[in-house]
């Protein structure tokens, strides 16, 4: 129903799609909001798809995103923002990460990974805004910090304030010491300025 | 799993259906649960091992799962087991012969349907489960649900004295909503009472339980038709009603707001009444369920008019974008066009093994060997299937790569003569099932090469500890199995017996061409740990040397996740035959040191990875 807010998270196993899913349904949550979340991911630490489905409102029913619906598309990988396309709604929004990760299937020749991502998503007349949130991450010591990068990244593109979605991404840190609460605060506020800065870009 | 401080009474957690049964299971009281892992069902055994005041096991299969639950509700107390679907069908045995006796203590099934096949071998409908062995069935729709339900089934087990189903799917297992949670009850059972004409059943006792268990589900049928479980929500619009179970009531409730529902929570004995009440309101009655059409088969012998699977589809999930099509057209209305865009091509990404697993060389060995017909197995071995090995030729269910072999190896056609047979099985799958299959092997004289692949986990659901590591589900030290000794132990000869490090590329390949070339049961054992467990040490990763790379392309056979092409190229060799380069690089930063990739790479051109530290960057004037 058209008054449930649907972001699909996209990438592949072992990116930490699936946790940053639950970090913003727990934000949606902590905001008074019933929220849903589930994924496609069978195989998921084994470098196969994975989509993660969030649903959050005042009541949410079926869990998954009907396809042409999805409000924001979240993608961790530029061929998988791409794969993904058709879940958007018209108007809806793209935020990637311009990094490729290229499949065994591919450095064997058997298909081809496509030449540029992002202009063929602007092919089907979405609104897409990129950036490389795996070299912010790298740039602050650590890929795992990327899936932070990318939370804030949809921080400015959710019906609520960055604040809540940024605390609930440091709560996940606080026990682990306050030089990681601090190193995601960096990755958090670099994915937002990204996103602001490549939104600015476009215009 | 560390233990957890379980959520206080009343708090509004986000849970999957997973977590939701594992905390109602732990409020109930219950004493003791056992499981198999099985995607989709295995955090419910995970999380129920964090909570205190329970035993939990991880058992060898699910047929021994479910008679420890058994033992424990005879014996007074609540118990609980959880499996996918499959794993009911090794269950089924002791299923079939508890429904005669019943229970004492309460007992909960819960059935996991893979339903659209996440990553299953089939796509089965548990519910059958119910009507086979006459036990009530119940088909949460959501994490509060299947919290809630798991509560009341402990309740309807003991007044009935039934054990009950709780049937889920992956959209129930893996969804994550809202639970409000509330506080763990104590069940103080009356202990075991022996009652040898209940318990024991020899023909003499169970067939006076026969007519006992048809009674019982007359009963079962009256406390459905009176359940809370099972509403009827009126609705506005009367053009077509719906009967809905388990998740499917949520895409019902999304997708026609105003439409007349029957929601059966209770959907085993079939509540008719509850059925006929709603057929009377609406002009069309359509059923929607996953996956098979039990209930409407039951509602049109009762004489119904109901429409179910002339029009939804006998496969898959069931989703908005499913049904709204399908009463679009029973109405004559057009029908709605559900994607705004059509998907864009773009390459398959199927899973595939870890950077460094120890099973990468076995698959690139069995790739290299010649004339092989390979029986496959259950779990991560079943990716052998896949690129560029290509080396798994069978795969059915658990533990069945040894009979398959033995079949292919007693039934071989004269095509097949100058064949060896080969069988692939893991380690927690060989202690599930295979063990009786190559007892078969070794007492019917096969000839068959066995590779147990001991990756001391169950690594496909996630590494799960079992017999073979000497850990048990809390990760305390437990005995752990000599898989030499138990195959020894099975018959097979000594001098047939191997252990091999799977990362020594030249010592497993000349293994495995000996022993296929024997008449006789040979079984080589792979003994390293899985990647992803606590066993396994990395070691200093490796990196390419450009100017040594000639392109050939041995170590991308590996199929090792961390290595990249860089550039491809061609090359004419003297003989005029043109061949096709690839130039590679390696990602450090993932690659462990396994050596997997240097050992196939002719030109030598794999050495240790030496990092630059970023003040050489600077000098060399790069940018990190």
């Amino acid at each position: 129903m058209s008054e449930n807010t649907n972001i699909l998270v996209v990438g592949i196993g072992g990116q930490g799609v699936m946790t940053a899913t639950e970090i913003l349904a727990e934000a949606a949550i902590a905001l008074g909001h019933d929220a849903k979340k589930t994924e496609v991911a069978g195989m998921a630490q084994r470098g196969g798809v994975v989509s993660s489905h969030l649903r959050f409102g005042k009541k949410v029913l079926s869990p998954q995103i009907t396809p042409g619906t999805a409000d924001v598309l979240l993608g961790f990988e530029s061929a998988e923002a791409m794969r993904w396309q058709h879940m958007l709604k018209p108007g809806g929004i793209t935020l990637m990460n311009t990094a490729k990760l290229v499949p065994p299937v591919v450095e064997l020749g058997l298909f081809d990974y496509p030449d540029d991502p992002l202009a063929e998503i602007r092919k089907c007349g979405n609104k897409v805004v990129a950036f490389d949130a795996t070299s912010i991450a790298q740039e602050l010591g650590d890929i795992r910090l990327g899936n932070t990068v990318m939370l804030g990244a949809i921080a400015d593109h959710l019906p609520f304030g960055a604040e809540t979605l940024l605390d609930c991404v440091l709560k996940r840190f606080q026990r682990k010491g306050e030089k990681l609460v601090e190193l995601n605060r960096q990755a958090f506020e670099a994915g937002r300025a990204a996103v602001g800065a490549a939104e600015a870009a476009i215009g | 799993m560390a233990a957890v401080m379980p959520a206080p009474a009343a708090s509004r957690v986000l849970m999957s259906g997973n977590e939701a049964v594992a905390r109602a299971v732990w409020e109930s009281g219950v004493k003791v649960a056992a499981a198999y892992p099985g995607t989709p069902s295995t955090e419910m055994l995970e999380v129920i091992s964090t909570y205190p005041d329970l035993y939990a096991e991880w058992s060898v299969n699910e047929k021994v799962s479910l008679e420890v639950a058994i033992g424990a509700a005879y014996a007074g107390s609540r118990s609980f087991c959880c499996m996918k679907h499959v794993g009911m069908n090794v269950a089924s045995d002791a299923l079939m012969t508890l429904t005669l006796t019943g229970v004492v203590g309460g007992l909960v099934i819960a059935i996991a349907d893979d339903v659209g096949l996440s990553s299953s071998q089939n796509e089965q409908d548990s519910r059958y489960w119910g009507r086979f062995a006459h036990v009530p069935v119940f088909e949460p729709a959501d994490s509060q649900e299947a919290y809630e339900m798991t509560k009341l089934a402990y309740e309807l087990s003991e007044k009935f004295q039934v054990p009950v189903i709780l049937r889920m799917t992956t959209r129930i297992n893996h969804v994550k909503s809202l639970v409000v949670v509330g506080e763990r009850v104590e069940f103080n059972g009356a202990g075991f009472k022996k009652e040898p004409s209940r318990f024991v059943m020899v023909p003499g006792n169970a067939g006076k339980r026969i007519p006992l268990m048809f009674k019982r589900d007359i009963e079962l049928r009256a406390e459905a038709e009176k359940s809370a479980l099972n509403f009827i929500e009126p609705g506005s619009d009367k053009r077509v009603g719906f009967i809905t179970s388990g998740p499917a009531y949520m895409h019902v409730k999304e997708s026609f707001p105003n439409a007349p529902v029957l929601k059966l929570g209770f959907s085993c004995p079939v509540p008719f009444e509850k059925c006929r009440e709603l057929v009377a309101l609406v002009d069309q009655v359509v059923i929607v369920e996953e996956v098979e059409p039990l209930i409407e088969t039951e509602l049109k012998a009762q004489g119904l008019k109901v429409i179910g699977k002339e029009i939804l589809p006998l496969q898959g999930e069931l989703s908005p974008n499913v049904l709204k099509p399908a009463i679009a057209k029973l109405l004559g209305e057009p029908v709605p066009v559900m994607d705004s865009v059509v998907p864009m091509k773009v390459f398959p990404r199927p899973p595939t093994m870890c950077v460094a697993c120890p099973h990468l060389g076995v698959y690139y060995t069995l790739s290299q060997v010649r004339n092989l017909n390979i029986s496959g197995d259950i779990g991560c071995y079943t990716l052998g299937a896949g690129h560029p090995w290509n080396a798994l030729d069978t795969c059915v269910s658990m533990g069945a790569s040894m009979g398959v072999a033995l079949g292919m190896d007693k039934g071989r056609g004269e095509a097949d003569k100058d064949k060896r047979v080969v069988a692939v099985i893991g380690d927690s799958t060989f202690l599930h099932m295979g063990m009786q299959g190559l007892l078969d092997m070794v007492y019917n004289k096969g000839n068959v090469t066995v590779l147990l692949l001991d990756n001391r986990a169950v690594g496909m659901t996630g590494g799960q500890d079992n017999p073979g590591n000497g850990r048990d589900i809390y990760g305390d030290d437990s005995p752990r199995v000599d898989f030499a000794k138990l195959v020894s132990a099975l018959g097979v000869k000594e001098e047939r017996i191997h252990v091999v490090n799977p990362y020594e590329l030249p010592v497993l390949f000349k293994t495995i061409r000996d022993e296929v070339k024997v008449q006789d049961v040979s079984v080589i054992i792979t003994d390293q740990p899985c990647v992803l467990i606590k066993d396994y040490h990395k070691l200093k990763p490796f990196e390419v040397i450009e100017d040594k790379c000639t392109g050939c392309g041995n170590c991308i056979d590996v199929g090792c996740p961390a290595i990249h092409v860089t550039r491809r190229g061609k090359e004419v060799k003297p003989n005029g035959r043109e061949v096709d380069l690839a130039f590679v690089r390696i990602e450090s930063s993932v690659c462990t040191g396994c050596t997997l990739c240097v050992q196939p790479c002719a030109p030598g051109a794999i050495v240790h990875y030496a990092p630059v530290s970023p003040i050489q960057l600077v000098k060399k004037g790069c940018s990190a």
